[in-house]
């Protein structure tokens, strides 16, 4: 049998990387939301551990796993620990199919800056989102607390119902674009225009729903910290709350990934290829540009919580069923209509 | 009607305009606004390197005075501990023996002085009450401590140190 070691290999070192990446982001994520928070508060932050408060996150991850551990009696242990575990796994599963740059070529090997190109990299993206649910609901539901089950039953009803306004938003894109891969997706980009350009509605119906996804303000009414003391995670402590602020985080970035690769171009970036540079050069430079656009976005996302306040629930469930589900089937009738007339004419 | 205040606004209950409605143009008007924030001075004072500094009238911290000799000016009369609206000060007096005429100014003096810190309001009445100059608010205040005995400053905690003693921190 002939094994391509250097293959295995070159996923492995990427599957690694790429991980190491998510999660070192999502921990200076933590860091960055609270700089943010300080300096539109026209205050400091964190500055006491190290340089600038860098390595704060350090320090919050060290005491997250020196705390005590409490596993609530009448809980269900199994599913109790299950919960953060499937939360944080869904959240790094998403990073797969993320194309994070060009192809690299090392030593006549071409290796393509992405784990897994499969055709169908969207329709991923959504089955293993939708999952993400799972981790919450078995959260609330394993903690045998009332309170834990009413935020995981908010934050299940909240992201089913904005889950179906980002597939039709979708669904606009894909017609336009003719594929399911993200690679080929940002491929196009690179050659036509971003697609923000000729889907800006779709972008932004994309947008609020996927703030409503990552659980984020003015949509996080699952944890509404200012009010209650803890949504789903209510009973959790030590390393498994840590598991699932982690992966609000992690998901946040894999979110602004996404909207890069998908509307902003992602790793392409203007004039990249008549700049007349190395072909290495240039996919290097366009992971950076994807990583300049990713923080962009994550300082978007911050920026948007330390703005405006939580909206009702009921105003919630209103702007997700009657403005933004048929915004994005009026946006996908639109769409279709001009694919249509552009292929007959 | 009247307005009890110059500052005082109708509230509007218009119904929402179409623009209103979408909320998304007043998200971004919110957000100009908190974008402009970042460039605002920050108004944070790092506390242990920066002080803010206190009013002239601060009242902190006590001390007791000595004289210009060194000696202590308390004589242990109680007025301080009668003013005392939250009952904070407790004393006992003693009799000045002979050859201790370099410690104490008068023949009385207070052999036990006490402030508990949790108790007073700082409001200064023991400095106006006291006759003999003794009680004075500083503008410093007392620092955490992890039991309430720590709080209770007697005579070693409130005495200012005499000339030539270094007063031990």
């Amino acid at each position: 049998m002939n094994i391509d070691w250097f293959f295995i290999l070159e996923k492995i070192v990427l599957i690694s990387g790429v991980l190491v990446i998510s999660l070192v982001v999502a921990m200076y994520s933590t860091w960055g939301e609270r700089k943010v928070a300080s300096i539109i508060q026209d205050r400091i932050g964190p500055n006491r551990a190290g340089f600038m408060g860098l390595l704060q996150p350090l320090a919050d991850g060290g005491k997250l796993f020196f705390k005590e551990e409490i596993i609530p009696g009448s809980s269900n242990r199994f599913l109790f620990i299950l919960g953060p575990s499937l939360a944080m796994i869904v959240a790094c599963m998403t990073s797969a199919v993320i194309p994070w740059g060009d192809t690299l070529t090392i030593a006549g090997h071409s290796i393509s800056l992405q784990i897994a190109d499969i055709n169908i990299g969207i329709l991923y993206i959504f089955g293993v989102v939708s999952l993400g649910v799972y981790g919450i609901m078995l959260g609330g539901w394993a903690s045998n607390n009332k309170y834990s089950l009413l935020a995981s039953v908010r934050a299940a009803s909240q992201i089913i119902s904005y889950e179906l306004a980002m597939g039709l938003s979708l669904i606009a894109l894909l017609m336009m674009t003719g594929t399911l891969s993200i690679k080929e997706i940002v491929e196009q980009q690179r050659h036509g225009g971003w697609n923000v350009l000729y889907q800006p509605l779709g972008f932004v119906i994309f947008l609020v729903c996927s703030f409503a996804e990552c659980n984020r303000t003015p949509f996080d009414l699952s944890e509404a910290e200012s009010e209650l003391n803890g949504g789903y995670h209510l009973e959790y402590s030590s390393m498994k709350l840590g598991f699932y602020l982690f992966a609000e985080y992690i998901n946040m970035f894999i979110s602004s990934a996404l909207m890069s690769s998908l509307y902003f171009g992602g790793y392409s970036f203007p004039f990249m290829d008549s700049l007349g540079l190395a072909p290495n050069l240039v996919t290097i430079l366009g992971t950076v540009a994807l990583f300049i656009k990713i923080i962009c976005f994550l300082f978007f996302f911050m920026w948007v919580r330390w703005t405006i306040p939580r909206f009702r629930y009921d105003q919630l469930m209103r702007l997700g069923w009657n403005y933004m589900i048929p915004l994005a089937l009026a946006n996908m009738l639109v769409t279709g209509a001009i694919v249509l007339y552009r292929s007959t004419h | 009607m009247q307005a009890l205040t110059s500052r005082a606004r109708q509230v509007d209950r218009k119904p929402m305009t179409f623009i209103e409605k979408i909320y998304l143009w007043n998200i971004l008007k919110g957000m100009v606004i908190t974008f402009k924030h970042i460039w605002k001075r920050k108004e944070t004072v790092r506390y242990p390197e920066q002080k803010r500094p206190f009013s002239p009238v601060f009242r902190g911290l006590h001390i007791l005075n000595r004289d210009a000799e060194g000696r202590e000016n308390c004589t242990a009369c109680g007025l301080c501990a009668v003013a005392c609206p939250a009952e904070a000060i407790t004393m006992e007096a003693a009799e000045r023996k002979p050859g201790e005429e370099h410690l104490y100014r008068e023949e009385k003096y207070a052999a036990r002085y006490e402030i508990n810190m949790l108790r007073c309001i700082f409001c200064g009445f023991c400095e106006e009450a006291c006759p003999k100059d003794a009680i004075y608010l500083t503008e410093t205040f007392a620092p955490a401590n992890y039991k309430r005995e720590g709080f209770i400053y007697g005579k070693q905690d409130l005495l200012i140190p005499a000339p030539g003693e270094k007063k031990k921190a």
